[in-house]
């Protein structure tokens, strides 16, 4: 289980019970869009994304750009 | 709608000498940064970029939404290659926070390619009602964010002393607001965006100061140029006038006049008047005389 967007989910993961970043966002569909990654606060970037092993009760934000002033 | 065309060119050769704005490693031949949000659609916030004459547009930082088809989005709307994005902190209340979305924000335009990598409008806001800056979580995370490398541009509220504190803090611009943010109520305290430009720019005239918020019409944006603010962030002036393109072309006008009026000079102010057609040769009757 993570916590995602502030959302609990159930995401499918390897067999080790781990997931990347990268496998998360291609579950989400938002591999092809710029988005950017926090896990519990600390910024991750993309560059460390296929390497990143998420674990249970993590907390993630995935975050884009919006209109704003 | 009203078309450049009926504005005639006003910068001859010598009356309006060639004029950048600068911000820390950068340079602008507009003095008018202009917000993304409150558009009715992406198509009327494209027109209005454009009318605006505008070289920096500010974003946000948001969550995705999940496990939808995601529409259309701001990233598919904005010309990255014109415009440089300046992400800002918007919503957030502590420094911690303001630093984490700084982080984001820079991690997304990086991945963009865009020159707004290295640089944050930084927000720390104090109350959610007033929407009024928090003058020491703005210093702490301007100390964090400029350690950090980022060009902190930071909004603040019209206390010169606040402003002189983020600008000490690290802040490669100071952003008095006129007034809270989308208000409408233009330049309040004239005074004190005046004594925020003289403390910020002593023995640093270049320091920029950039009048942001509560911008109502063309007008306001003409006052805070016209006091020798270095350029003004607007949003909502625009984006919920009646007609966002014909204001946004209002206040590029706005900007160029309000900055070549500071650039010329104005009169002093005086009690009398003082007439502008000669007394000599007049031929009626004058009271007192």
């Amino acid at each position: 289980m993570l916590l995602i967007n502030g959302q609990r989910c159930d995401v499918p993961t390897a067999a080790d019970g781990q997931i990347t970043i990268t496998a998360l966002l291609e579950h989400l569909k938002l591999a092809s869009v710029p988005a950017a990654v926090e896990v519990n606060k600390a910024m991750i970037p993309k560059r460390q994304h296929t390497s990143w092993q998420l674990r249970e009760n993590d907390a993630i934000e995935v975050v884009t750009l919006v209109g704003g002033g | 709608m009203i078309t450049e065309s009926h504005f005639p060119p006003m910068n001859t050769p010598t009356a309006f000498p060639a004029d950048s704005l600068k911000i820390g490693t950068r340079t602008f031949s507009s003095r008018l940064i202009v917000g993304t949000g409150k558009y009715k659609d992406f198509a009327e916030m494209q027109s209005a970029l454009d009318l605006s004459g505008a070289e920096v547009v500010t974003v946000a930082v948001r969550r995705e939404r999940l496990f939808n088809d995601k529409g259309q989005s701001l990233l598919d709307a904005l010309d990255l290659k014109r415009y440089t994005i300046l992400p800002n902190t918007a919503g957030c209340f502590t420094a911690e926070d303001a630093v984490r979305v700084a982080r984001l924000g820079r991690e997304l335009l990086e991945q963009l390619g865009n020159p707004g990598a290295s640089w944050v409008k930084l927000e720390v806001l104090g109350d959610k009602k007033t929407l009024l800056p928090d003058p020491m979580g703005t210093v702490e995370a301007t100390r964090i964010l400029t350690a950090e490398g980022f060009e902190v541009l930071a909004y603040s509220s019209d206390d010169p002393i606040a402003a002189l504190r983020i600008k000490q803090a690290g802040a490669t611009s100071v952003m008095p607001a006129g007034s809270p943010i989308g208000s409408g109520q233009g330049v309040l305290n004239r005074s004190n965006i005046v004594l925020c430009l003289e403390l910020l720019k002593q023995g640093d005239a270049s320091y920029p100061v950039i009048v942001d918020a509560g911008v109502g019409a063309a007008s306001d944006t003409a006052v805070a140029m016209e006091l020798g603010a270095d350029g003004v962030l607007l949003n909502t002036a625009v984006a919920h006038a009646k007609n966002p393109l014909l204001m946004a072309q209002a206040m590029r006008h706005a900007t160029i006049a309000g900055r070549a009026s500071y650039l010329a000079g104005r009169i002093p102010k005086r009690l009398y008047a003082s007439a502008s057609s000669p007394w000599e040769g007049t031929i009626s009757y004058i009271p007192g005389e």
